[in-house]
């Protein structure tokens, strides 16, 4: 199954290359909009700030293009984030960026209180609040590593939530868009079993 | 509760020409095994996260060797972390580029605390770890660099509870406070220090040096507030096994990774 990584600048991709090649598929890593068209999976990756990340893909021509996909897209962490309309992470000088705009809501700042750190950094349950061929084989409760300060907004695409002081979007869905704020590549067994499940997405 | 954020159990692999290696308050190192078999080793033990230092790349000027970056990245399916002598964005792209989640900057942010803010702009926060090498001196604790040979440590002038909160101002997304007093010396975490620096910050605070036995761990947990803990030579001589110590953790109340 010929599966595309977007090129979307973040520097941290191997990780999920490695990942996705312990499942025995052979991902391809590009920024050309027409092979990304062509394949039958797509997946989103980034590490960075949103701002740095839509910048990237208005330079590199792909909005459009990922807006279009019908086959399984798979946003991982900051490429979930991109699925929403907007992000209040500031950049150049601007308070907000504005995203693909494929999931309704605005990705807000996490605050920090008593016990809760921000960044959200390290392993934490989510709470599956909708059935989703994604998540078969997983527990209730599935362990994931988190990474990242801005959290989604809970809604009708929401999958799967987390709490971290608030409760925000983990695993999302709409149409053929999937994302899950942690890194599942990252995330021992359970996050395999998250991205097999993607693969075998009908 | 109002976060189900498991504390962190982090496995140090000292890294110094291709092998892990273990000394004694940062003296006489001692070889402990190959790189790729002790990190295998963990991930599969159920270790949250590894950290890997390049315990000789600052004091000879040259930044980490990353072939081995990749072979890492390839072989385990959690998190790591990659220390030693990471001087500019570049630097860290590399290391980042082949796959290791977060990068730790140490002597090179204290020369240049710029560094700090480069990265994060290029990288965010949640990449960017500072480590901080501390001792008590004159009643204060107060930082060191270039530990990795001791003939070249140096003091840096900076008071450590200044320099945490510095750094997180600066962006840093954690800290590793390695408690120069208690590293290697099995008599448990610095709990003093930690709690103070505990109280300075808001970002995630890693316990580093001291671990001799499980019960160190819950003390430091539970005592100190710490988001993780870190340590080497009780884990790689199996003292205290991962599966083992995570039992024990969440019997006594602590939120792990089971």
């Amino acid at each position: 199954m010929s599966l595309a990584i977007i090129d979307s600048g973040g520097a941290n991709i191997s990780s999920v290359i490695h990942a996705l090649k312990r499942l025995g598929a052979e991902p391809v890593f590009t920024r050309d909009a027409e092979t990304i068209r062509k394949a039958e999976r797509v997946i989103l990756p980034g590490v960075g700030a949103a701002g740095a990340a839509m910048a990237r893909l208005h330079e590199l021509g792909l909005v459009d293009c990922i807006r279009a996909l019908r086959q399984p897209v798979l946003g991982i962490c900051l490429g979930m984030q991109l699925l929403f309309e907007k992000s209040m992470e500031s950049h150049m000088g601007q308070k907000q960026v504005d995203c693909l705009g494929i999931i309704p809501g605005t990705l807000e700042k996490l605050q920090p209180s008593a016990g809760v750190r921000v960044p959200h950094m390290g392993w934490n349950t989510t709470t599956t609040v909708k059935e989703h061929p994604l998540l078969n084989g997983l527990p209730e409760n599935p362990w994931f590593y988190f990474v990242h300060s801005y959290r989604a907004p809970v809604g009708d695409s929401t999958l799967a939530n987390c709490t971290h002081g608030e409760t925000f979007a983990a695993i999302v869905n709409r149409d053929s868009f999937h994302g899950a704020q942690f890194h599942p590549e990252r995330s021992a067994g359970h996050g395999a079993r998250l991205l097999a499940n993607f693969m075998e997405l009908s | 509760m109002s976060t189900n954020l498991a504390r962190r159990i982090i496995p140090c692999l000292d890294v110094r020409d291709g092998q892990v290696v273990k000394g004694i308050q940062f003296r006489n190192h001692r070889v402990m095994g190959g790189i790729i078999e002790l990190a295998r080793r963990y991930s599969a033990e159920g270790a949250d996260e590894l950290v890997f230092y390049d315990i000789t790349a600052s004091p000879e000027g040259r930044s980490v060797d990353s072939d081995w970056v990749s072979s890492v990245a390839e072989v385990i399916d959690i998190p790591f972390c990659v220390a030693g002598g990471i001087r500019s964005v570049e630097d860290a792209r590399k290391i980042l580029q082949r796959g290791a989640d977060k990068i730790s900057i140490n002597t090179p942010a204290v020369q240049r605390p710029g560094l700090i803010n480069e990265l994060v702009a290029e990288f965010g926060s949640q990449c960017v770890v500072v480590g901080v090498d501390s001792v008590l001196q004159d009643g204060h604790w107060v930082t060191r660099q270039m530990t990795g040979i001791p003939e070249q440590m140096q003091q840096t002038g900076h008071r450590t509870m200044d320099w945490i909160v510095e750094a997180s101002q600066r962006g840093a997304g954690e800290i590793v406070l390695n408690c120069m007093g208690s590293d290697g010396t099995r008599q448990g975490f610095d709990i003093g220090q930690l709690t103070e620096a505990r109280k300075r910050i808001s970002i995630p605070l890693i316990a580093s040096g001291g671990a001799g036995s499980a019960s160190h761990f819950v003390d430091v947990f539970i005592q100190a507030d710490v988001d993780g803990a870190l340590a080497a030579t009780v884990f790689h001589n199996n003292k205290v096994p991962v599966p083992a110590l995570k039992q024990m953790l969440s019997a006594a109340g602590i939120g792990v990774r089971l």
